[in-house]
């Protein structure tokens, strides 16, 4: 149990590159925290900050209002679950999960109950005397998270622990990951790659870009209002869409027709003292097929009219994809959140619009459809900087 | 065009020995010849060692006179069972020193970033590069004025300088299979640097640091040019050595039956060295630390 809190905590490797810079987050006693953000963005730099395998460069780390920054790894009472797993090859389950008890002098009765205890929480018990090598890869990752839990640390860091399983466990692991914080309820820091993880493990995100704090909340926050096109980008599956646009008096003109503002939108830009040059954003889930939707709510957004170039029914809803035409835009951050989706693609005229739209739409592939989006959903980024101007935390 | 492919689909339907035998029979004969190759002359010399000194010419495999003459004449003198104390012990320390300073060496060079590493390395290398026979004479010389000829140490450091080079580079390839990941994770799991390497690396390392040993001690029983030229009496003259001064009953006799008897006797620590240690060599012992 215990309250972590990095102030200004800065890491600068030897050969000068700058991994993190001046982060600072508040981890709340039995809060459950996820770092988001693209590969090489600083994550496990981070957390083996707290963890003690690497030092501090600069600012301070407080575990419990107290400074660790030179406490050894071993003095900071801190369960770590590593992405490998890292599980003792010569050693037998039971002794895996032994092995922090022993090292803390614990007399053996209570080892046996502590084993005994973790490995039923985990399903463990028929695997406690066979070696890692024979275990399937969910069993590895229980063994590494009941090595975690055994001692009752202060806090648990997992440095992506569920990217090496397969999809299928992968979802069943997150629930039993999600089930035991709540269960121990110790304060816990995950680092993930994916999504679904951000989305629905963490009571906060914070997200991450080259080694910079972009922004902290709690998930449905950064999806509802994110601070900049990065954050925006980065959280929601599939991704926001992007389009150049410009502003002038509360109307915005874009590849998708001209869209007038609802007031409380208009009072938000208006506010954060836009320019003329806006990149507009829209999520895929905010269109609809405008035959589903009634004339009131129709004049609260935008109709036009594209051809379906590729359709994926889900059976609950449909994913429809159209070309739109549209300079490219030219930002750092999309090109960035471009390269860690593996999607950059250079030079391209016609920008690929993706729509979610409800399992009633008649939409067909090759054919010409009516879409609708909400107006008051749409978000505007500064293309400069690409603070959202339509922020309203 | 279809009537000159003709002929081919016959030697195609009628596949040739090799490929009739399959890829099992072909190995095995390779190995057979490899074997061969390296096994005739030793058997050889067991050969000789059983022959009696009238039909050690005979030119046949087998002997037509099986003696233990002999094994029986090398054991009678002090000469070689001395020898054989010497080898043996000097063997033993060069190698336990060799692998434990190497094994601390390995570990600083696989996973610690000091100032120095790499000429630390570069200058092992070259040490195991240089040609031993250039540094007889000035090892000589400063063995004599130190009073270290024809001692144990006179031999056993020399050893340890040129063994060190062999047993850093095999231990540092096989610490740099083991996971980083797994110290780190016994440092979370409150060990000092001292436990992690104890509890958790140094098991893991156990196949690396036989298989150097292994090497290490076949490289000084087999030492030859430094027995040699550092050694003058029984005090220190390790077998390859006293081998040279071996003589027959009798002045005038060939010494060739002696000789092999002795190259047959000092091949047996060898094999129980080799033995004892290649059960613990145990293959893929890191398997399943880290998913892969
Ligand atoms: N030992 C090191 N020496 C120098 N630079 C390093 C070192 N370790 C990491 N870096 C750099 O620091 C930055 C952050 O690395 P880090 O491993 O924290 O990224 P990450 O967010 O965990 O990425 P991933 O999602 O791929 O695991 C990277 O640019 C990396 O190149
Ligand atoms: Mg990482």
């Amino acid at each position: 149990m215990a309250e972590i809190v990095l102030d200004k905590v800065t890491k600068r490797y030897p050969d000068g590159a700058l991994a993190v810079s001046e982060a600072n987050i508040e981890i709340a006693d039995g809060e459950f925290i996820i770092l988001v953000g693209p590969s090489g963005c600083g994550k496990s730099t981070m957390l083996n900050m707290i963890a003690g395998l690497e030092d501090i460069s600069d600012g301070e780390l407080r575990i419990d209002g107290q400074r660790v920054n030179e406490k050894a790894p071993k003095d900071r009472d801190i369960a770590m679950v590593f992405q490998s797993y890292a599980l003792y090859p010569h050693m037998s389950v039971r002794e895996n999960m032994a092995f922090p008890l022993r090292l803390a002098k614990v007399d053996d009765a209570t080892v046996r109950a502590k084993v005994d205890e973790a490995a039923e929480i985990l399903d463990l018990t028929q695997h406690l005397d066979r070696k890692p090598a024979n275990l399937s890869g969910g069993q590895r990752q229980r063994v590494a998270m009941g090595r975690a839990i055994v001692r009752s640390p202060k806090a648990f860091l997992m440095d992506e622990p569920l990217s090496n399983l397969d999809a299928k466990l992968r979802v069943q692991m997150r629930t039993s990951v999600s089930k035991l914080q709540k269960q121990l309820a110790t304060t816990t820091v995950y680092v993930t790659h994916d999504q679904t993880e951000a989305m629905t493990l963490g009571d906060r995100v914070v997200v991450l870009r080259g080694g910079l704090v972009q922004q902290i909340g709690s998930p449905q926050f950064l999806y509802d209002n994110p601070a900049n096109l990065f954050v925006a980008g980065f959280i929601g599956s599939p991704a926001m869409n992007f389009m150049p646009a410009t502003l002038a008096d509360g109307k915005v003109t874009s590849p998708l027709g001209d869209v007038t503002l609802t007031d409380r939108v208009r009072q938000l830009v208006e506010a954060a003292n836009a320019n003329r040059d806006v990149i507009m954003g829209v999520r895929p889930e905010h269109f609809e097929d405008a035959r589903l939707i009634d004339d009131a709510a129709r004049g609260g957004g935008v109709v036009f009219k594209s051809r379906v170039e590729v359709l994926e029914s889900m059976g609950s809803d449909k994913y429809a994809y159209f070309n739109v035409d549209g300079r490219h835009i030219e930002s750092q951050e999309l090109a960035e959140l471009a390269a860690d989706a593996g999607t950059a693609d250079a030079g391209e005229t016609a920008m690929a619009l993706v729509t979610r739209l409800s399992a009633a739409s008649g939409a067909s592939e090759g054919e010409e459809l009516d879409i609708w989006f909400d107006a008051d959903k749409v978000q505007l980024f500064d293309p400069e900087s690409g603070r959202n101007l339509t922020y309203s935390g | 065009m279809a009537i000159q492919t003709a002929p081919d689909q016959d030697q195609w339907t009628r596949p040739s020995i090799w490929t009739r035998w399959g890829p099992k029979a072909r190995w095995g004969l390779i190995d057979i010849l490899v074997i061969a190759y390296a096994i005739i002359p030793v058997l050889w010399i067991v050969s000789l060692s059983f022959k009696t000194p009238s039909t050690l010419s005979d030119k046949s495999f087998i002997p037509n006179e099986w003696t233990w003459d002999n094994y029986i004449n090398i054991f009678k003198t002090t000469d070689f069972i001395q020898a054989l104390i010497n080898s043996i012990g000097i063997a033993l320390i060069a190698t336990l020193i060799a692998v434990v300073l190497g094994t601390m060496a390995a570990y600083a060079i696989a996973r610690l970033d000091f100032p120095g590493k790499r000429i630390l390395v570069g200058v092992s290398l070259m040490i195991a590069m240089f040609p031993q026979v250039s540094l007889v004479s000035p090892l000589f010389d400063m063995e004599r004025s130190l009073g270290l000829f024809d001692t144990w140490p006179g031999l056993i450091l020399p050893y340890i300088t040129f063994a060190l080079p062999l047993a850093i580079y095999t231990l540092s390839a096989f610490f740099r299979e083991i996971p980083w990941e797994l110290e780190k994770a016994a440092k979370m799991d409150g060990a000092t640097p001292g436990q992690a390497f104890r509890k958790v690396i140094a098991p893991l390392a156990a196949p690396g640091v036989f298989t150097t040993a292994i090497l290490v001690f076949i490289f000084c029983w087999n030492d030859f040019l430094f027995a040699i030229s550092l050694t003058s009496t029984n005090e220190s003259r390790t077998v390859p050595a006293a081998l040279q001064f071996f003589t027959g009953a009798s002045y005038f006799e060939d010494p060739t039956g002696t000789t092999s008897a002795a190259a047959v006797i000092i091949t047996i620590p060898i094999i129980i060295f080799v033995l004892f240690f290649q059960r613990r060599i145990v293959a893929g012992l890191t398997s399943g630390a880290v998913k892969g």
